[in-house]
């Protein structure tokens, strides 16, 4: 086995290997006794010790490389929280990114992709959510209407959510973005490529990062990283199938009849395009939704004839929440809400709100906002209730016990509440996203099992209001992480470029106290945004 | 910006005072009211003070309805419509003679434009370039402080 970056498949779908395999103490790539000092790799003293001296990273013979700041993962996450430090007077040189990325926006770019979100399609964040700039200003409406010489985006913020769907910019426009701000901080100077194995506590302070390298580019098979501040930005520790459609695809071999919305399946729309398809759908959130769009715009457009039967294993049919207060929207199977927690977690009372919740109050906050949800958009209205009177678009309400496949045909038993339901189609989209536990990623296992980093309510990384990894302080050292490997925290919306920059304005500032760089105040921030329109470098 | 109830109130005394302020002081001598420089500007700024006083009841009333909005977000659009209940309350007040410090009368058409621009650059500057001096803000409800 190897652990060498496999650049076909990003780190956060589904990996090809077996999950079980992927991480976890057993699955550890060396072989438990380690290799031999000097042999540039880890040596069963290394692996087995929860923290690391110089002497023993030497004694390994793995280089060393000192730098104060390193980040790990290099996608947006990475990303935003270095554009922070850099506008905060860090220079390159005192940051290493270790990804296995070639850009940031790759695995951002290949998910909304595959999951029917190509450049010229918008993306589910507002306007003011902009990964290539901290201040938000200009928000992607008014690029898009100073660069199109138009005002409908202009408009459209301005009388939505009510009266218009929420305006949120088009993918093309966020790429470019991240490309020309990319450039403009230096991101190439500070990407290292490879796949970070671990992080170890060093004695006297600080960490250890082994990065393995890419194949071939290096003389030793490990490279260590020596820092006194480490970010995690490892995106989703993996994305899994539901387990039903898991065993299927494992007891058949077959991957091509169910597939997930969050790998290329573009087969299914091809032959959509040649035969009478049924197609069903599982999962009510928003990349259900695109999927559904996909399948009724082909539809409309090449005059198809395409079935879809969406089943929900929670069907939601009308507002619903505890009190007046607190009604989230719903029709039709989906609860509706604009973005994925509602829109004050970013900046307005709830972020206030779970500011000051712990323990099981937070996990219960956490339920009533979150959950699967999808935006109402009239678009997808419209279409949906086409399908519903033609009846091209059946819904559904249950659970599968049972999938077989007869006469190419997947068959799903669905245990409904009317009783047991056979439904047949030729393909099943599994549109949930489950998102595997934190330590089914290798290096996340590794600090929760060597550096005492622990869970939150929900299961994930434990993180102060600061973003820093409660428990893993090593001397004047500090870890931070942020994104969907801290679900759970004092700040719901992390998985989001706007979440993912309220932690990186937390982390840049808890930093500047630590006196790593300079508190981003009044005077640096108009002088940095001027440089910022100007393409200049921070 | 998504407020919180303390953010409304900074973000608004705050925005009246400095955008306000200087957009009081530029149309001041433009405005159609036939009175010494220094009486106009009297009366544009006690009117200005009394739009910053009245508004810290305004947003304690928007705060509270805003909480039947589920997503407790605070539309672009209301910010903009809600300047005309404020401004019939002031010129109700005004036209009543409730508000001290007021030298004279203020027409009409001066009150509607020195009310209306000043409101017009708060919003705009509340919804966007206010995020460039202060990257905490939108993050804090509002808050400055
Ligand atoms: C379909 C879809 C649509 C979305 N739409 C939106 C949207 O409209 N707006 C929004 O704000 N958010 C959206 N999101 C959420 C979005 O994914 C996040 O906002 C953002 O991309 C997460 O950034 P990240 O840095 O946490 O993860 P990523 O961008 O995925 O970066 C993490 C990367 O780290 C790398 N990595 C992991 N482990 C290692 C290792 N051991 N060594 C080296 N590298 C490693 C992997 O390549 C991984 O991709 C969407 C998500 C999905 C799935």
């Amino acid at each position: 086995m190897t652990d060498q970056p496999d650049r076909a498949q990003p780190e956060t779908v589904q990996r090809r290997r077996p999950a079980a395999d992927a991480a976890g103490p057993a699955a550890a790539a060396a072989p438990a006794q380690g290799a031999a000092p000097d042999s540039g790799d880890l040596t069963g003293e290394l692996l087995t010790s929860d923290q690391w001296t110089d002497e023993m990273v030497r004694a390994a013979g793995i280089p060393v490389t000192d730098i104060p700041f390193v980040t790990i993962g290099g996608g947006i996450g990475s990303f935003v929280t270095v554009d922070y430090l850099r506008i905060a007077g860090v220079s390159t040189d005192r940051v290493a990114v270790l990804s296995n990325l070639d850009f940031a926006w790759q695995t951002y770019e290949y998910l909304t992709r595959v999951s029917q979100i190509p450049r010229p399609e918008r993306i589910r964040s507002d306007s003011a959510s902009r990964p290539d700039n901290i201040w938000g200003f200009p928000s992607y409406a008014l690029a898009e209407a100073v660069g199109e010489r138009t005002f409908a985006p202009l408009w459209q913020v301005l009388i939505e959510p009510i009266w218009a769907d929420y305006y949120t910019p088009k993918a093309g426009r966020v790429f470019a973005g991240l490309e020309r701000e990319s450039k403009r901080i230096g991101w190439s100077e500070m990407l290292v490529k490879g796949q970070v194995r671990m992080v170890r506590k060093r004695q006297g302070g600080g960490y250890f990062v082994i990065l393995t390298p890419m194949v071939g580019s290096t003389a030793t098979k490990r490279l260590a990283y020596r820092a006194e501040f480490v970010h995690l930005a490892v995106g989703y520790p993996g994305l899994r199938f539901l387990p039903e459609l898991q065993e299927f695809r494992t007891a058949h071999q077959d991957f091509h009849h169910v597939v997930s919305a969050y790998e290329e399946h573009e087969h299914v729309y091809e032959a959509a395009r040649t035969k009478h398809l049924v197609v069903m759908l599982r999962g009510g959130g928003i990349v259900a939704s695109r999927v559904l769009q996909r399948l009724m715009d082909d539809r409309a457009k090449y005059g198809l004839s395409t079935e879809i039967v969406h089943l929900f294993r929670t069907y939601i049919s009308s507002s619903h929440g505890p009190n007046a207060w607190n009604r989230r929207k719903g029709a039709n199977g989906f609860a509706y809400q604009g973005f994925n927690y509602p829109k004050s977690v970013w900046g307005g009372q709830l972020k206030a709100r779970m500011r000051k919740l712990e323990g099981e109050d937070r996990g219960r906050a956490y339920k009533l906002m979150g959950g699967t949800n999808t935006p109402y958009r009239r678009r997808w209205q419209a279409q949906m209730k086409e399908g519903r009177d033609a009846g091209w678009y059946r819904t559904m309400t249950g659970t599968v016990e049972q999938m077989r496949l007869e006469h190419g045909k997947i068959i799903s038993v669905v245990k409904t509440q009317n009783g047991m339901v056979e439904v047949a189609a030729d393909f099943v989209v599994d549109c949930t996203g489950l998102e595997a536990d934190i330590a089914e990623h290798r290096v996340l296992a590794d600090l929760l099992e060597h550096s005492g980093a622990g869970r939150n309510p929900l299961g994930r990384l434990d993180v102060e209001r600061s973003f820093e990894l409660r428990g893993s302080a090593s001397g004047p050292g500090v870890m931070y992480a942020s994104g969907a490997t801290t679900l759970g925290g004092y700040f719901p919306g992390v998985d989001t470029f706007l979440g993912l920059q309220v932690a990186a304005q937390e982390i840049a500032d808890d930093l500047a106290r630590r006196g790593f760089c300079h508190r981003i105040g009044t005077f640096r921030s108009i002088t940095q945004w001027l440089r910022w329109a100007r393409d200049r470098q921070p | 910006m998504l407020p919180t109830l303390g953010g409304r109130i900074q973000t608004r005394l705050i925005l009246l005072a400095v955008v306000g302020g200087v957009v009081t002081l530029i149309i001041g001598p433009l405005l159609p009211i036939s009175a010494p420089l220094s009486a106009v500007y009297q009366d544009t700024f006690v009117i200005l003070a009394a739009v910053a006083v009245l508004g810290i009841g305004w947003e304690c009333l928007y705060h509270f309805l805003m909480q039947w909005r589920w997503e407790k977000d605070w539309p672009t659009l209301f910010g903009l419509a809600t300047a005309i209940p404020e401004g019939l309350l002031v010129w109700v007040l005004l036209a009543a003679g409730a508000i001290p410090g007021i030298t004279g009368t203020v027409p009409a058409a001066a009150f509607v434009i020195d009310f209306a621009l000043v409101w017009l650059a708060v919003w705009l500057v509340a919804n966007g370039p206010m995020r460039v001096p202060f990257i905490r803000w939108r993050f804090h409800g509002g808050r400055l402080v």
